[in-house]
């Protein structure tokens, strides 16, 4: 148990060291690759992408969309390792 | 390796549809079977839909390049569900995308299929089964498939880039030009990938070996009861 406290410590620090590191890398912008270099040639050669159907690129939009899409993932997640991996005795026929 | 909307001409758009759909429509049809004939396999394909959803749109800081990309998620879904079923839930994660998190698009939705879906899942899953002939252990194998399953999809969305955007010129200089961009941030992507296939596969084999004989992933137990 203390062990594992332990761990966690580690891990929770090691994250946040990380994160310090990438938010103060001078010359990171951090765009996607999607942008940085799909979007990128394509414009080069004439194709600028389209705005999206539904654009939820606007404002905090985008943000509560990840966020809304985050949450049911992780419970579709959550609920099914529960079923899989807690009560395994759900899958057995 | 999402191609946003509008990217690709029509009749690129409409091709890579065209190569999409009969995996699409094998995949729903296995998956009806496998739910007849086992309506417990449902928790398992729950299971997988999430993960490739939530991993294939999760933008990873990569501190080398100063960008941000993401993994796949097709190589550890194909190894479990195999690789047609993985093309069908990879499609509905990048339906979703495409309609509410404005990546990629409708046009351009067959071709990302086409790179995540099929080439993303049967890389990974053969991969796999060629490693385990040769008695790899299950991490190597693992993480071998996903490894290569995340830089194929990469390798194959350049291609479908160059091929669609070269015009009249010679398609290969552009095709090199995009693979080079994309390794400064998938090389070590692509390497969490193989770590995350690896480390899943030998975390269920520890918890739950009997679902990896059931599946097939791993020799079967005459005791195996599940799935």
């Amino acid at each position: 148990m203390k062990l594992n406290i332990k761990k966690n410590i580690f891990f929770t620090v090691l994250f946040f060291l990380f994160l310090l590191l990438a938010c103060n890398f001078a010359y990171a912008k951090w765009s996607g690759v999607d942008e940085n270099v799909v979007e990128k040639v394509a414009l080069e050669h004439g194709r600028p992408a389209w705005k999206p159907f539904i654009n939820t690129d606007q404002g905090d939009l985008l943000l509560f969309a990840f966020l809304l899409a985050g949450v049911i993932g992780g419970f579709v997640l959550g609920y099914n390792w529960r079923r899989l991996f807690i009560e395994k005795s759900d899958l057995k026929k | 390796m999402h191609i946003s909307e509008g990217i690709l001409p029509l009749k690129w758009a409409v091709l890579w549809y065209l190569v999409a759909i009969p995996f699409l429509a094998k995949g729903i049809a296995d998956i009806k079977k496998k739910l007849v004939a086992n309506p417990a396999f449902k928790v398992l394909l729950g299971l997988m839909g999430a993960v490739v959803f939530i991993i294939s749109c999760m933008p990873v800081p990569v501190l080398t390049a100063g960008t941000c990309s993401h993994p796949c998620g097709t190589g550890i879904s194909a190894i479990l569900l195999g690789p047609i079923m993985s093309v069908f839930i990879s499609s509905i994660a990048l339906l979703l995308q495409a309609l509410f998190l404005a990546h990629g698009g409708l046009t351009t939705l067959g071709a990302d299929i086409v790179s995540m879906g099929i080439v993303g899942s049967f890389t990974g899953y053969f991969t796999f089964k060629l490693l385990r002939k040769f008695n790899l252990s299950l991490f190597i194998s693992g993480f071998t498939a996903g490894l290569l399953a995340d830089w194929l999809t990469y390798a194959t969305t350049s291609f479908e880039l160059s091929s669609a955007l070269a015009g009249s010129k010679p398609m290969l200089p552009l095709f090199l030009s995009l693979l080079a961009a994309f390794i400064p941030t998938q090389l070590p992507l692509g390497i969490l990938e193989g770590f995350l296939t690896g480390g899943m596969l030998v975390f269920i084999n520890k918890r739950r070996p009997d679902i990896l004989e059931s599946l097939g992933v791993i020799a079967r137990n005459p005791n195996s009861t599940c799935l």
